[in-house]
């Protein structure tokens, strides 16, 4: 611990060292903001240089995003002060923010749907009385041109991709003028290829002069873009380090405050027996597109089957005509074995009756603020929308829910002011610890999960991991819906690669290679085949 | 043959003279939930309109010698406008800056805005003496001028010019919004502002000012119906019926008719006054089937919701922000 301190302290020290002579564009100065008494940022000094990519590292709830949506005018600060090419500045508003040439690129992404392109770029600009979309669309075109990417400026936001929506976000504070951009997590829902694409553009961006701020928990990115690293860690700023004087253990070990190992667990599954056998599944959506064609596979107690594929594959469905939220066509067959070897057929049955049947189903969506908790509800009661059917009479049971918030609250140090909090004000990944946490606690024979560390930073991440090895080790059929092929490579014992809906093939975990997974998620073995 | 003509035309103008009350009323509720607040107190916006363009033109003709109708008319305009805008100022006050929840601030609204006029409106019958029922004949009539434009053309003058300014006027403000919605760097902000006032914000809107803005002119304009109402339709008396209540609802129904386009507005507010009337025009209908007729525009208004929710057209839904506060410190 002391040694990490001293060995950053000893490079953010290089980097001052380094920076010396030039001025800043962004000198932040003991920032300081409280959120309902607690301290999101801790005197945090922040320099950010010209022409250069700076990488944000922290876990969720450091206080990143709290002190880029500073900069922004988001929020302001309780204290502190804000220094842009030297001058101090009072940041009060967002468009503070947009006339000092600082532009950010939200999470969530602050488009307006029903609008065009073109229209989102030249919003709140009042260029000119009548909208004249004309010059809007050559600037965009020239603006595009010049970094290497496309947009078509007529299309609704809508219709657009989550990549389109980005590259949108990006060409709307470049046509504002932006110097200083920063970036929450754009990678987050990107495939590989298109975060490639967008790291061009953004080392182009950085050959044009302008610093460049990225918020991202993946350390390979950090890597891979950045030409400094700052750290926060519980709100403090723990330092910054030159990224060619690092390595991602270093990184890693800053961010926690303590060593943590890279490597997932894989034990070796015992008792493996046949839990769920899911056989010629086909399901169609409300406009008779076919999402899942003719699937057949087993889910094995004991074992993590991974599920791998491009997003919008199938694995939504899939796991939702198990859960019994969605239907399948005639001829599906979803049978599922307990551990006492009596089976029941899951097809067609809702929720209510799968849980009578005796199955005990455990079900992490990705939507977890929507299908997985209830925003405005608190941790107890999220519990309890689980088994507010098993109290007698009108009552329902308070102490039990109450008792298993406090418990997860505690295993899995859930961050929450208190349990009365509704869980849509937790960060992230506090919120998929109460998800996972109620969901386990039923004591499933089949967890099924998609996307389970989407957003998470790698201490909840790896505590997602675990969680899900201690269910196998239970015997627990699991089932775990990824996106990174690394995580699923190292955790799975067997993957299943969907295609457009159909199975491509079904791995081996421990001997798969991670380009035999990535081909089979573009092709069809059987169109390989001819 | 000639008897049914002349009934046509008849319920065309009844159409349009009662269609312009309900135009105006949704017209300014269009405005204020473009910026996604959706104003319920409309009836009693349309009332507040309503009974200050009434006192304004009370006291003008009792206190002067010799009331002259044009001045009449635009101090019952002005009056009528600053009442409006009053209801206008509460609903904004409350739901903008405190906060507070739309749906039972505009509810609220209408109670209040209804029993204000109703008292004012019965006190001025008393002030007025007589028979009990007051008028403001110099100033209605101001309101009630038409301008015949053509002799020659068969039927064209009985149809299009057989009204008073406001119902010219109403249709003006709905191109003019349609135009300004539609067209210009302002309206652009304030669809922005009702979609999703986090990305206006971000994009150096001032999300407070537009919102304040299109919820107070739009209760002016919605306030004009009232004042229509009063001053053309009920040639400037007053009843204490709840008539205006009723219309005020209408013209809610109408923005969702209308899909919130100003345009479309204009022939939905006329189709909502021939649907409302076709009993008078239907021989031999018993006061029971009466009633029936006049709940057709709301039978249309749930027809077309519903296409519009089968349909699942985006640039046909409701602002999506529409009934949500917004606060950009909220996490």
């Amino acid at each position: 611990m002391e040694n990490i301190k001293a060995r950053a302290e000893k490079t953010a020290a290089a980097t001052e060292a380094s920076g010396g002579g030039r001025v800043p564009a962004v000198e932040m100065i003991g920032i300081t903001k409280y959120f309902r008494s607690v301290p999101v940022n801790d005197s945090i000094d922040m320099k950010i240089y010209k022409g250069e990519i700076l990488s944000l590292l922290g876990e969720n709830g450091s206080g990143k995003t709290t002190l880029m949506n500073m900069l922004s005018g988001i929020y302001f600060p309780d204290s502190g002060s804000i220094r842009i090419d030297g001058q101090p500045v009072h940041i009060k508003s967002p468009k503070d923010a947009l006339d000092l040439h600082i532009g950010m690129i939200h999470q969530h992404f602050k488009l307006v749907d029903v609008l065009t392109a073109a229209e989102n770029v030249v919003l709140g600009l009042n260029e000119s009385f009548r909208l004249n979309l004309k010059n809007v669309r050559r600037e965009v075109a020239s603006i595009c041109e010049k970094y290497g990417f496309t947009v078509d400026p007529d299309k609704k936001v809508y219709d657009m991709s989550v990549s389109e929506k980005q590259t949108l976000e990006i060409i709307k504070v470049l046509y504002r003028g932006a110097d200083i951009l920063i970036l929450d997590e754009p990678t987050a829902v990107l495939t590989p290829q298109e975060t490639r694409r967008l790291f061009s553009v953004m080392r182009n961006m950085k050959e044009d002069g302008k610093s460049i701020v990225i918020i991202t928990h993946k350390l390979h990115e950090v890597m891979d873009i950045s030409d400094r690293v700052a750290v926060l860690r519980k709100g403090k700023y723990i330092g910054d380090v030159n990224t060619a004087d690092t390595d991602p253990q270093q990184l890693t070990d800053m961010m926690v405050g303590h060593r943590v190992s890279l490597n997932i667990d894989r034990p070796e599954p015992d008792n493996v027996r046949e839990c769920l056998k899911v056989e010629h599944l086909s399901v169609i959506d409300a406009d008779g597109v076919k999402k899942l064609d003719d699937v057949s596979f087993t889910a094995m107690g004991g074992e993590i089957l991974g599920v791998a594929g491009i997003a919008g594959s199938g694995q939504k469905e899939l796991l939702e005509v198990i859960a019994g939220l969605q239907s399948a066509l005639p001829g599906s067959s979803v049978i599922f074995t307990d551990r006492d070897g009596k089976t029941s057929s899951l097809i067609g049955k809702t929720p209510m009756e799968i849980k009578k049947l005796g199955v005990h189903l455990a079900f992490v969506p990705e939507d977890r603020l929507g299908m997985g908790l209830v925003g405005d509800l608190d941790i107890a009661d999220n519990m309890l929308i689980r088994t507010y059917r098993d109290g007698a009479g009108m009552f329902v049971n308070m102490k039990k829910p109450r008792k298993l918030a406090e418990e997860i609250v505690e295993e899995f140090e859930v961050v929450t002011p208190d349990l009365l909090t509704p869980v849509r004000k937790l960060s992230g990944g506090n919120v998929q610890k109460v998800l996972v946490g109620r969901e386990i606690a039923g004591d499933p024979s089949l967890l099924m999960s998609a996307y389970a560390v989407r957003g998470l930073d790698i201490n909840t991440s790896y505590i997602i991991y675990r969680l899900m090895n201690e269910q196998k080790a239970k015997g627990t059929a699991v089932i775990f819906v990824g996106e990174d092929l690394d995580v699923l490579l190292e955790l799975c014992d067997r993957i299943m690669v969907l295609c457009d809906g159909r199975i491509s093939g079904i791995v081996d975990g421990r001997t798969a290679a991670k380009e035999e997974v990535g081909l089979l998620m573009t092709r069809l073995e059987t169109e390989a085949g001819k | 043959m000639g008897t049914v003509l002349t009934q046509i035309i008849s319920l065309i103008t009844t159409a349009i003279s009662f269609g312009t009350v309900i135009m105006y009323g949704s017209l300014g509720e269009t405005l204020t939930e473009k910026s996604g607040h959706l104003n319920l107190g409309v009836p009693g916006i349309m009332y507040m309109g309503g009974i200050g363009g009434l006192i304004g033109a009370f006291l003008y003709e009792t206190n002067a010698a010799s009331p002259v109708p044009g001045v009449g008319l635009i101090i019952a305009l002005a009056s009528a406008l600053v009442c409006s805008l009053l209801g206008g100022l509460i609903y904004s006050f409350l739901t903008i800056t405190l906060r507070a929840n739309q749906n039972v601030t505009g509810l609220t609204l209408t109670i209040f805005g209804s029993g204000l006029a109703n008292f004012f409106g019965g006190s001025l019958s008393k002030l007025a003496g007589g028979v009990g029922q007051i008028s403001v004949a110099v100033t209605s009539s101001a309101f009630r001028a038409t301008q015949h434009l053509t002799d020659g053309i068969p039927y064209f003058d009985e149809i299009f010019c057989n009204y008073g300014f406001m119902v010219y006027l109403a249709i003006i403000i709905a191109a003019v919004l349609s135009f300004i919605i539609k067209r210009t760097s302002i309206g652009l902000n304030l669809r922005a502002v009702g979609e999703n006032p986090a990305t206006a914000d971000a994009a150096g809107i001032n999300v407070i000012r537009y919102k304040y803005a299109a919820t107070c002119v739009g209760a002016c304009i919605s306030g004009l119906g009232g004042l229509y109402y009063v001053m053309d339709y009920i040639k400037g008396t007053w009843a204490n019926d709840g008539n205006i209540e009723a219309l005020g609802w209408l013209a809610v129904a109408l923005v969702i008719f209308a899909t919130w386009k100003p345009l479309r507005s204009i022939w939905g507010a006329y189709l909502f006054g021939a649907l409302y009337w076709l009993y008078n025009f239907i021989p031999g209908q018993s006061r029971s089937m009466q009633e029936i007729f006049k709940m057709l525009p709301y039978l249309v208004t749930i027809i077309v919701l519903i296409s519009v929710s089968l349909r699942r057209k985006k640039e046909d839904q409701p602002p999506s922000w529409l009934g949500r506060s917004y606060f950009r410190e909220d996490r």
